[in-house]
């Protein structure tokens, strides 16, 4: 039997929550709590691709910036290479910025307008090997440059002068100079035409290929995560409501928050689309300031009972592929 | 594609667009032509730059002021191009309506959603107050929205994203159009949302026979909704097909590498194939071909001349812009195939 | 064998948002052509004064309440104690713009300062910060001004200093909305990401963002201190007898305008014409900079 490999991220029963004061309310009165991540628990191993799926408002993006110490987390742990980091020791977390680092959804934005590719690129190297000369940290930052398709002549330009595709390059090969671990993307593709998406995403998995990188995935495009991730972990309202091996989830989703959202991604096949069953959830989303008792998801749910009202169902091992939150799912056959 | 036997409602001929920028004239739109029938519903798909969105906003005279439209887009035989403000108001929002992708900035925050309904209605029916009251909220129960009554009373920041685009659509049937204008309308929502716009547009279309013009980058979108799907790059229509011909049959390099880059939840995972290249700069398009640059199928003369709009061949109603043959593609595929 | 070759000189310069701002500016006739007109008149200011013959406290007795005449240089007429006035407006413009500069240097160095340290704190030092500011708005400067300078007298340095304390204030409360602005842009979230220490965000990331609008204020606050300083001189707290500037030039002026209307002319058009340059260059400077333009 192989070794059991230890994992690379362990997060476990993390939360964030914010309070809110209402600004019209008097002084006395209790401030509201905005549960963004509500007890969310996972594990990466090195090399694996997780996606992180949900739609606006589930808390994927805090919870990215939670797992980096952007956003510091208010409860729970995030374990680090066997070490726990709180999120007040800036020191440990500095040590591990060097291994984890981030990709974000706006290409453009993600970039000092004021500096140029080499400065943005190089500055991970300033920061964390300040014993390097420029003419070495120039060197590597051409090296990375073209490792993501971008040519050295291109190196004394600013932001503006590339397009979105071509800026999310640079984000990636900023994130890639040191040589990290692990990078959070953070809905990379959304904001890119569909015919550079396809370019990004392909460079993902060969940089991942290449480098034994561990990725997270974060996205609303259920196609793309399911396409690059090993393992799909599906959040709504700051809960995990299933956590799945990438075609398993499809093939044999284990909670009906899954099935609406698998059945409401659009395919693009006319014959497919036209004759489909949809899953209609019924109502909007709830305001995350007040969730509903019980299961946050019962009052959207097509399959709610009286008892999804009192219990917050745990997230469940279904079989060796799946694990659901939902207190109808069965255990089923591995 | 149905061509239909009566007139059509709307016949796009030969519209340009052209804008005076501090770098030059930028050529936004360029000689695209369409027809829409009763009831039809027609998908215009594209990218950043593609111009779908300029060809919609140059048919309802809505271009920015530095735009000018050339060609005709008839309704019923009238060309809307050339009409005054006065006359053009009379026809949009009542016979051409528009929904666009962000309904927060398309409704007026400082009105409620009832003022802004009614108003629709004493405009182009001049109905009574009272009358484009219950007018408006059986609209809003057209469109599920829950508790009408109540709730078209409130403002449009007290609705949800999803509940904004309702009442949008609701608007904009009010005066039962013959023709609905979507722009991006779903792109903004989340995708259980999204599927129940779809579902209810298609609901709509089917009860009151309004055609729709869907503009997108969505595929999957248009697979649920189009009959008819227009491939726009560049400013120009590569490929016009029917939604079976264009997602099973696609004739067009652009069409063909667009398909293939799309990660599908029904296939296994293998890697994408990408169309190389950036989108195009449309202050320096090449004298042919805008997709020239990023084909894989590309010869010299798709950079010098530029391909026109022609049938396959006259049996199908498919029409394509490329040099290339649909057989050359097919050979130039199977040898590539061959040699991996 | 070779020595390395840093990738960066090698490779072709990019266009900077600066390089960009300069050229709109360069592109926009009425900011050049004031450019120009507002040099010419520094210059003059600066080097008139040594160039011409007569001392701006020098008496001509012949040519006493004068018009202006080929005469002994006097082309801007004299005043009624027949001392030159081009020589006069020539210095008083020196006075008027050194004021003007200084006084607008020491107001955007404490704006500045204030309102990014406000914005990047944030929280109780933030809110404590600017309530400071809303006070200072309160105060009535002008009578602050003529407190000050009748208790203390009236030496140059302190009109500077009366202007400045309340000129900074439109400057803080400006960076300030900037600074919040962009701490919350995800590139310098993306700097903490990657663990850039806070000193070096702020004087790499948001400091040379903010540099746009501190320019473009800077330039709407010239003028309004160049006025300001006028005003006290009209009022006559400004400069001592017998250096002068524009303003104290306007009240002599104005006391004999029906007889000696050169006396008010001059000094006016001049401080008139320096107000319209600095006006257009300042929105010439906005239009170069506004960030929608890409």
């Amino acid at each position: 039997m192989p070794e059991p490999i230890a994992p690379l991220l362990s997060v476990r029963d993390l939360q964030v929550h914010f309070r809110i004061r209402d600004r019209k309310a008097w002084p006395w009165t209790p401030a509201a709590t905005l549960k963004a991540v509500d007890g969310v628990s996972f594990d990466l191993y090195p090399g694996e691709t997780l996606g992180i799926v949900g739609e606006s408002g589930c808390g994927k993006s805090t919870l990215a910036r939670a797992c980096l110490n952007l956003i510091p987390a208010t409860g729970g742990e995030v374990v680090w290479g066997g070490k726990t980091l709180r999120p007040d020791d800036h020191a440990a977390w500095l040590a591990a910025r060097r291994d984890i680092q981030i990709i974000f959804q706006d290409p453009l934005a993600s970039l000092n307008p004021r500096m140029t590719i080499a400065r943005i690129i190089g500055e991970p190297l300033r920061v964390h090997r300040p014993e390097l000369s420029d003419a070495q940290v120039h060197e590597k930052v051409a090296a990375v440059m073209a490792e993501v398709g971008l040519t050295p002549q291109q190196i004394n330009r600013y932001p503006h002068e590339f397009s979105g595709g071509q800026c999310q390059r640079i984000g990636i090969a900023r994130a890639l100079i040191l040589e990290p671990k692990l990078i959070i993307c953070d809905e990379p593709v959304s904001a890119l035409d569909v015919s550079i998406r396809a370019q990004i995403v392909n460079l993902l998995q060969e940089l991942q290929r290449r480098k034994g990188l561990a990725l997270i995935f974060i996205a609303h495009d259920l196609a793309v995560v399911k396409h690059i991730s090993d393992r799909v972990l599906v959040l709504y309202m700051g809960k995990a409501m299933e956590i799945a091996r990438s075609d398993a989830l499809y093939a044999r989703p284990g909670h009906p928050y899954t099935e609406a959202l698998l059945s409401a991604i659009p395919i693009p096949d006319p014959r497919v689309e036209r004759n489909k069953v949809l899953q209609l959830l019924s109502g909007d989303m709830p305001s995350p300031i007040d969730p509903p008792s019980g299961c946050v998801f019962r009052t959207r749910c097509p399959k709610a009972i009286a008892i999804c009202a009192q219990d917050k169902p745990a997230l469940r091992r279904l079989d060796d592929e799946t694990a659901a939150a939902c207190i109808l799912a069965t255990e089923r056959q591995g | 594609m149905n061509q239909p036997a009566v007139t059509p409602v709307l016949e796009v001929k030969d519209l340009s667009v052209q804008f005076r920028t501090n770098d030059g004239p930028v050529y936004a739109v360029n000689h695209v032509d369409f027809q829409l029938g009763r009831g039809q519903t027609l998908g215009i798909v594209g990218e950043s730059g593609s111009g779908k969105s300029q060809t919609m906003l140059a048919m309802m005279g809505l271009l920015a002021r530095n735009g000018t439209a050339t060609g005709q887009v008839l309704h019923h035989g009238r060309n809307l191009l050339g009409l005054s403000a006065a006359e053009l108001n009379a026809v949009r929002g009542d016979r051409i309506a528009m929904i666009f992708q962000d309904p927060m900035t398309s409704l007026n925050p400082y009105l409620t959603v009832e003022r802004q309904m009614t108003e629709v209605l004493e405009l182009h029916r001049g109905s009574s107050r009272r009358e484009a009251r219950v007018r408006a909220i059986r609209a809003l129960d057209d469109v599920k929205i829950p508790d009408a009554k109540r709730r078209i009373d409130f403002y449009p920041h007290e609705f949800s994203g999803g509940m904004r685009q309702r009442v949008m659509i609701a608007m904009a049937l009010l005066c039962e159009p013959e023709v609905l204008i979507a722009d991006e309308p779903t792109t903004a929502l989340d995708a259980t949302v999204q599927a129940q716009i779809t579902v209810l547009l298609r609901e709509l279309q089917r009860e009151h026979g309004t055609a729709i013009v869907m503009i997108t980058h969505d595929l999957g979108v248009v697979a649920g909704l189009c009959d008819d799907v227009m491939v726009m790059y560049g400013g120009r229509v590569m490929e016009h097909a029917s939604a079976e011909d264009i997602f099973h049959r696609p004739s067009h390099p652009y069409t063909r590498g667009l398909l293939a880059a799309l990660p599908r939840l029904d296939a296994s995972a293998g890697a994408l194939v990408s169309i190389p290249g950036n989108p195009p700069n449309m202050n320096a398009l090449p004298p042919g071909c805008p997709f020239s640059a990023r084909c894989r199928y590309v010869e010299d003369r798709c950079v010098a001349t530029m391909p026109l709009l022609q049938r396959i061949d006259p049996a199908s109603a498919t029409l394509r812009a490329c040099h290339r043959s649909v057989a050359q593609l097919d050979a130039m595929d199977e040898a590539e195939a061959a040699d991996a | 064998m070779t020595a390395a070759t840093d990738p960066v000189d090698i490779a072709p310069a990019g266009r900077s948002p600066w390089r960009d701002a300069r050229l709109r500016f360069l592109r926009n006739r009425a900011a050049v052509a004031s450019l120009v007109v507002l040099t010419l008149i520094t210059l003059a200011c600066v080097f008139g004064p040594m160039l011409l013959p007569n001392a701006f406290d020098s008496v001509d007795w012949n040519l006493m309440s004068n018009p202006p005449t080929r005469a002994g240089w006097h082309l801007f007429g004299t005043d009624e104690l027949g001392r030159d006035l081009l020589v006069r407006t020539l210095i008083g413009g020196r006075i008027s713009l050194m004021v003007g500069l200084l006084a607008t240097l020491v107001s955007v160095c404490i704006g500045v300062v204030w309102g990014a340290v406000a914005g990047f704190a944030g929280g109780r030092v933030d809110g404590v910060m600017m309530r400071i500011v809303d006070m200072a708005y309160a105060v009535p400067y002008l009578l602050i001004a003529i407190l000050v300078v009748t208790v203390f007298g009236r030496d140059i340095l302190l009109v500077v200093g009366a202007i400045a304390a309340f000129s900074w204030l439109d400057m803080a409360r400006v960076v300030r909305g900037q600074t919040l602005s962009i701490k919350s842009r995800e590139f310098v979230e993306a700097a903490r990401a990657i663990g850039v220490p806070t000193w070096r965000i702020i004087f790499q990331h948001v400091v040379p963002n903010l540099m746009g609008v501190v320019v473009i204020y800077t330039s709407i606050l010239v003028p309004g201190v160049i006025l300001t300083e006028s005003v006290l001189s009209f009022l006559g707290l400004g400069v001592q007898e017998p250096m002068t500037s524009w303003g104290v030039l306007i009240h002599d002026g104005a006391a004999v305008m029906a007889a000696a209307p050169w006396m008010i002319l001059f000094p006016a058009g001049a401080l008139s014409i320096t107000l319209y340059c600095a006006n257009f260059i300042g929105d010439g400077l906005r239009d170069a900079l506004d960030p929608k333009e890409r």
